[in-house]
């Protein structure tokens, strides 16, 4: 009796989907170019939104003369940021190994452009994310 | 190179890039994304005019 119960409220479990490689190159793509990850799976259609959206944010924060944030290990804010920044994966290195945005920002659009980096990274993380689920199978 | 936006044209232009985001990652279907991202643009820039007027209001 308790365990028709149980059944009748419990949530068939979903297979296990075994780890393809495809749900490791994916994300690692995805993370390195933006978009990328859904390209790599034939959605070509979002991978480039993806990549111009992400792409454009970046490089308009860059432009703005935004800050970019190295790897430290001081204020909680500037390390914050630095994992926004990480997201972004192949500009933020290419900006890194070209030393771009290291100016100190004198004025408030310059600040934005900050702003827009740290969330073109932060938004390339959900992107990855999703390039995972459609790799395991959890979206279309 | 650099360039200046204005307050609102970067709200415009981060409005839109963030919601095509949201919209393709957020939803399944096309149909669900358009109007998912229609949705978070029409939410950030309505938030940045309310905001706006708020302040407008509060400085006088």
């Amino acid at each position: 009796m308790a365990n028709s119960t149980t059944a009748k409220t419990k949530p068939a479990a979903a297979p296990a989907q075994p780890a393809s490689v495809m749900s490791i190159i994916a994300p690692a793509v995805g993370w390195l170019v933006p978009g990328a990850g859904h390209i790599v799976q034939r959605r070509w259609v979002r991978g480039a939104l993806l990549f111009v959206s992400i792409g454009t944010l970046f490089v308009l924060g860059l432009m703005m003369q935004g800050h970019i944030y190295k790897a430290n290990g001081g204020d909680i804010l500037d390390i914050l940021g630095f994992i926004g920044d990480l997201g972004a994966g192949g500009m933020y290195i290419t900006t890194l190994a070209m030393n771009w945005g290291q100016g100190a920002i004198a004025f408030a659009v310059a600040d934005y452009g900050t702003k827009f980096m740290i969330v073109a990274g932060l938004l390339n993380f959900i992107a990855v994310a999703d390039a995972y689920h459609i790799a395991i199978g959890k979206k279309q | 190179m650099t360039i200046q936006l204005t307050h609102f044209s970067a709200a415009f232009v981060f409005a839109l890039f963030a919601s095509i985001v949201f919209g393709i990652t957020h939803r399944e279907t096309t149909r669900d994304m358009l109007r998912y991202g229609l949705y978070c643009f029409a939410m950030f820039l309505g938030g940045v005019l309310l905001a706006g007027w708020a302040m407008w209001f509060i400085r006088r």
